[in-house]
């Protein structure tokens, strides 16, 4: 199961800093963030509650990078 | 500018102006109060993420730094530095921004190819609907001048489109009725109406910006290698700065000699800012997304920055024939008989036996045939890779094929030196005839070759099932030293592998073909092109880069992106890092100021973003080529 979503970021290593800690997120296979694009795409594990792993990963990004969003 | 960006903007004009005013204020108290102030109103905001920072123990991210540098300026009492530091440090910033913002919409632009409606016709006249909700086997209307929003066939009206979002190539396209039109295309004429053949997402129009935003996902060697640096170099970096800021002074102390703790802090913390990987960061992925997206605008596709930068270490070409270097499209040009037959009969068997086929070897003899055909009579089609094709026309037996199918079957028959191709007809075992056709080559396919050459490819070669007269006349045309002929599919592949194992490490085969059966092929190569692909998703699949149209000449526009997108790439990492370099070492020993980590810091990024744009405007230069042809 993949997704894509819209994310602001202001510095391409503050992005490199989201990719690590979505990637870190349980019930995420792999994630990659295009800063140019502003788009977070994510792997989830099968049949992951893919809302609450993603509330768990915004949770972490803003633990990394306080100025950061992705539009859930 | 956006909303956030004005107000940094407002910000930074209201200090500068303060600082301004400073200058003519003597009181001394008044001074440090109204430097503060400034200093609030231009960092408030860093403080407070830098609080939010600690809170979240991410410290030695930038805000932290900035905030431990200036704050240390204000309980030394030296309000002006603060100030300054902070106001060329968010300068700084804004600029990034912008620049960053600049070239996202240029991006933007580049693909801004997306059609935002479908008027549809439905009982109650025509709505204007999301293309997202039209269903396959809708009718749509598209006026004169707007987008054509889903794949499909038009049933009504004649016009002419502009496919140059999706091809690159200027001139518009002549449609008629009954012929496929793909998303993306702009109307240019008169109304259109169109049955779609296809949902939004699968739509031409959604797979080729899919597949540009995603190419920039699938990272090139270089990209990986800066993700791994950086992994590397952030911690290595900051145990440097404790070294520097903590490490030395300790030791200093210990041999008795003056600490200078003061001192060995800011150099550490300019250290700091000196080393945020940001501009290393950014800059390749721009770099080749800049020239991705050019690539698009040009009607190249390419589905990775790991196969631009492949192509750009291209050093052998292998080409397919048909359909790749010539128009694949057949006419036939003679019918021989054997035996009683008749010249009619031979193609009557010809274009029945060939009537399932979309070879466009096939096509053409059933043009030629200008009978109806009466698919009743076809019975039992059976293709038969690289040989031909078998089927029960009329309750007989007919085979239409190569010379090597008539050796399998054990049927003599005269050969044929010609330089076209040869169909021979076999009915109930016995030989009735062949049908001659010749094939021609593309306008652009010589100057193609010719250009392949002065571009520093060592070797082209020709893989092609056809006999060896055909493709013999054709290389000679074109300049083309090696040919392997006559071959079938999986040969092609051996034959491939052959110079995939010859070749260096570095040196990226390409296999150019039109994707027309040769898929296995196309996915062997180190990078595989296909040609001519427009709509036609299963060439798109097969290959790495595709080009939209079928002109030869694109391969060189696509190889000029490559190398130049890579060159520039280069570059910039290499300017990062040596700046990079050069600071810290500034640094460390005390010669750069924090106002020169700044630059560092984001001067550098700004540089690395600008020169990461030129890709986008690569096109201009490799133009000159295709003028060249007309001149």
């Amino acid at each position: 199961m993949k997704k894509t979503y819209k994310i602001e970021v202001d510095c391409p290593n503050c992005a490199l800093k989201m990719e690590e800690a979505v990637k870190k997120t349980e019930g995420v296979i792999d994630a990659t963030v295009g800063f140019m694009t502003l788009k977070l795409k994510v792997e989830f594990e099968e049949n992951a509650d893919i809302d609450a792993v993603m509330k768990e990963a915004l949770k972490n990004c803003k633990r990394v990078e306080s100025d950061c969003e992705i539009y859930l | 500018m956006t909303t956030k960006q004005k107000k940094i903007l407002i910000r930074i004009i209201v200090s500068a102006a303060l600082v301004l005013l400073s200058f003519f204020i003597h009181s001394d108290v008044i001074l440090k109060a109204l430097l503060f102030v400034t200093y609030l109103v231009i960092g408030y905001d860093i403080l407070l993420k830098a609080f939010k920072g600690i809170l979240n123990r991410q410290i030695f991210d930038e805000n932290f730094l900035m905030a431990i540098a200036t704050v240390g300026a204000v309980l030394l009492g030296d309000f002006f530095e603060a100030v300054a530091v902070m106001l060329f440090y968010q300068i700084g910033e804004l600029f990034q921004s912008i620049a960053v913002g600049k070239s996202r919409k240029s991006i933007k632009c580049l693909l801004d190819i997306i059609p935002e409606k479908a008027n549809l016709v439905t009982e109650n006249g025509i709505e204007e609907v999301d293309p997202d909700e039209v269903e396959t086997g809708s009718e749509i209307i598209v006026r004169a001048g707007e987008k054509i929003p889903l794949d499909g066939i038009v049933t009504e009206g004649n016009t002419t489109l502009d496919t140059s979002a999706l091809t690159g190539e200027s001139k518009p396209k002549e449609i008629f009725e009954g012929e496929n039109v793909v998303s993306g295309c702009i109307n240019l004429t008169s109304v259109i109406k169109v049955k779609t053949t296809k949902t939004f997402d699968d739509s031409t129009v959604s797979k080729v910006l899919e597949l540009v935003e995603n190419s920039s996902m699938r990272k090139s060697n270089s990209e990986q290698f800066i993700s791994r640096f950086a992994k590397y170099y952030t911690p290595i970096v900051c145990l440097l700065a404790l070294l520097i800021g903590v490490g030395i002074p300790c030791v200093l102390s210990m041999l008795g000699f003056n600490a200078e703790w003061n001192e060995w802090i800011t150099r550490a913390l300019t250290f700091l800012v000196i080393s945020c990987p940001c501009a290393l960061v950014i800059s390749i992925p721009l770099s080749f997304f800049g020239g991705i997206g050019c690539a698009s605008k040009n009607g190249i596709l390419v589905k990775g920055s790991n196969y631009l930068e492949a192509l750009s270490q291209a050093k052998y070409f292998v080409f397919d024939k048909t359909g790749t270097l010539t128009k694949g499209k057949f006419s036939v040009s003679e019918i021989k008989t054997a035996e009683d037959a008749t010249k009619e009969e031979v193609l009557f068997y010809g274009a029945y036996c060939e009537y399932n086929s979309n070879h466009p070897i096939a096509q053409s003899i059933k043009d030629a045939y200008e009978g109806e055909i009466d698919p009743e009579l076809i019975k039992d089609v059976t293709e038969l890779s690289g040989l031909g094709i078998k089927a029960f026309v009329d309750n007989k037996e007919v085979y239409a094929g190569n010379l090597r199918l008539l050796n399998d079957l054990g049927i003599e028959a005269e050969e044929i030196a010609v330089g076209g191709t040869v169909v021979y007809i076999v009915v109930d075992k016995k030989y009735i005839g062949c049908i001659m056709l010749e094939d021609t080559l593309k306008e652009n396919s010589r100057l193609a070759i010719s250009e392949l050459k002065k571009n520093g490819i060592y070797e082209i070669t020709l893989l092609t099932g056809d006999n060896s007269v055909a493709s013999e006349k054709i290389c000679n045309e074109l300049g083309i030293e090696n040919i392997k002929s006559s071959l079938l599919p999986h040969q092609k592949v051996e034959e491939l592998e052959k110079i995939i194992k010859n070749s260096k490490e570095k040196e990226t085969v390409c296999y150019v073909g039109d994707g027309i059966n040769d898929a296995p092929v196309l996915a062997r190569a180190d990078v595989g092109i296909s040609m001519g692909a427009m709509g036609s998703d299963a060439a798109i699949e097969a290959s790495d880069i595709v080009l939209m149209d079928d002109d030869p000449l694109k391969l060189i526009t696509a190889l000029s992106i490559s190398r130049k997108t890579v060159g520039i790439a280069k570059q910039n990492t290499i300017f990062a890092l040596a700046v990079k370099l050069g600071c810290l070492l500034l640094g460390a020993f005390g010669l750069a100021g924090m106002n020169m980590a700044i630059f560092a810091d984001v001067g550098v990024m700004v540089l690395a973003v600008l020169n990461a744009m030129r890709t986008m405007k690569i096109s201009g230069s490799v133009k000159k080529i295709h003028n060249h042809k007309n001149g």
